[in-house]
């Protein structure tokens, strides 16, 4: 499966050099440098995340996780990982990792899918650091507004499918 | 449907202007910020209460575990980036304003969609892009179900990130799930402004 993806992914990353360089040397020199740092820049932090969420789900007591975001948490449940999702910090790395530290620790599936939608779509810092500066910020005032509801239909979504 | 007028002369300058200057302006970022100092902070706490509570044994197990896994992602997340570069320089932007703005309807809805799904890199190439839509003249339907798709079931993002932390089945079951919300989102988006919310401001 790993061997899959990795494969299915450079042959996207070559076929989108080989067009590159068919337009200019510079242009090919300037992707593979750009992207190049950002996976300088983004090493330390999935370092951290990666190792740390083993950490945090084994520190983590489960007899704390379960009654409030487990199974039988129900509803409950994914309005509190809603709200977590909301309030946590951080890159790319970050939300997923909590959320698999939790649903190690016995988190239920749809309130950990209710927290990684939530913290994708309207976690407050990253609407601060990154859609405000680039984008009217009326326009992402309308995005986080309507985007309230989708973690709710996420999990129920998820919880009507039933597990494969 | 009638026609709408075309758009005012200030819109169509803002359109050229994108057109001469294609590459969007890069943040500079520092390899290490805030969020990943508490998330660091946060680790090193629960790996000293995994070492005083359950022993050397068990938290290099944990670790080496962990390192395994960091090894396994390094190889995903070096495509993803160089993935995001090359998109960022080699998207036709005006193709993509002429098939998701105003007059595109629930077709554009889920075309923007759609690229939410394919245009991969982090926020750093997103965000941007979405910007120029709406500059070229995408309506904010359109650049919601965009935005709203990348995050919830953008191919790389699965892939690169979330795939190593929680395996397939998970990952598949959370995206079925997560299909018809960029469209849901982008017709919230749409009802909002029919319903008077104003989202260009001044000049834009």
């Amino acid at each position: 499966m790993t061997l899959a993806i990795n494969v299915l992914l450079w042959l996207v990353v070559g076929t989108l050099a080989f067009i590159a360089s068919m337009r200019g040397r510079v242009l090919l020199n300037e992707g593979s440098r750009a992207g190049a740092m950002e996976f300088i820049l983004l090493l330390p932090r999935i370092g951290i995340g990666v190792v740390g969420s083993g950490f945090v789900a084994e520190a983590l007591p489960n007899e704390w996780i379960a009654p409030w975001l487990g199974p039988e948490s129900g509803f409950f449940g994914v309005v509190i990982a809603t709200f977590g999702g909301a309030l946590t910090p951080g890159g790319p790395v970050v939300g997923f990792s909590i959320g698999a530290a939790a649903l190690k620790s016995g988190a239920g599936a749809p309130q950990v899918i209710a927290y990684s939608t939530a913290w994708a779509l309207y976690a407050i810092h990253r609407l601060i650091i990154w859609e405000v500066p680039m984008m009217p910020a009326r326009v992402v005032w309308l995005r986080a507004a309507v985007s309230l509801p989708l973690p709710f239909m996420a999990a129920a979504l998820a919880m009507l499918l039933g597990r494969p | 449907m009638p026609r709408l007028p075309l758009p005012p002369l200030r819109a169509r300058t803002a359109r050229f202007i994108v057109l001469i200057k294609p590459v969007p302006p890069r943040r500079r970022r520092r390899a290490f910020d805030w969020s990943t100092a508490t998330i660091a902070v946060l680790a090193f706490a629960a790996a000293v209460t995994v070492y005083v509570r359950d022993g050397r044994e068990h938290f290099l197990t944990i670790l080496f575990g962990d390192l395994a896994l960091f090894a396994e992602m390094l190889p995903k997340v070096l495509a993803g980036c160089l993935i995001g570069a090359f998109v960022t320089l080699l998207l036709p932007r005006e193709l993509v304003a002429r098939w998701v703005g105003h007059e595109s309807g629930f077709a554009g809805l889920l075309i923007a969609a759609f690229f939410g799904f394919l245009l991969p890199g982090g926020p750093i190439t997103i965000y941007p892009v979405a910007g120029a839509f709406l500059v070229m003249g995408a309506d904010a339907g359109a650049v919601v179900a965009f935005i709203v798709s990348w995050t919830l079931i953008g191919y790389t993002r699965a892939l690169v990130w979330e795939l190593p932390f929680f395996g397939a089945d998970f990952v598949i079951w959370r995206i079925v799930a997560a299909l018809p919300l960029p469209i849901v989102a982008g017709l919230l988006a749409r009802a909002a402004v029919r319903a008077g919310f104003e989202y260009r401001e001044g000049a834009q």
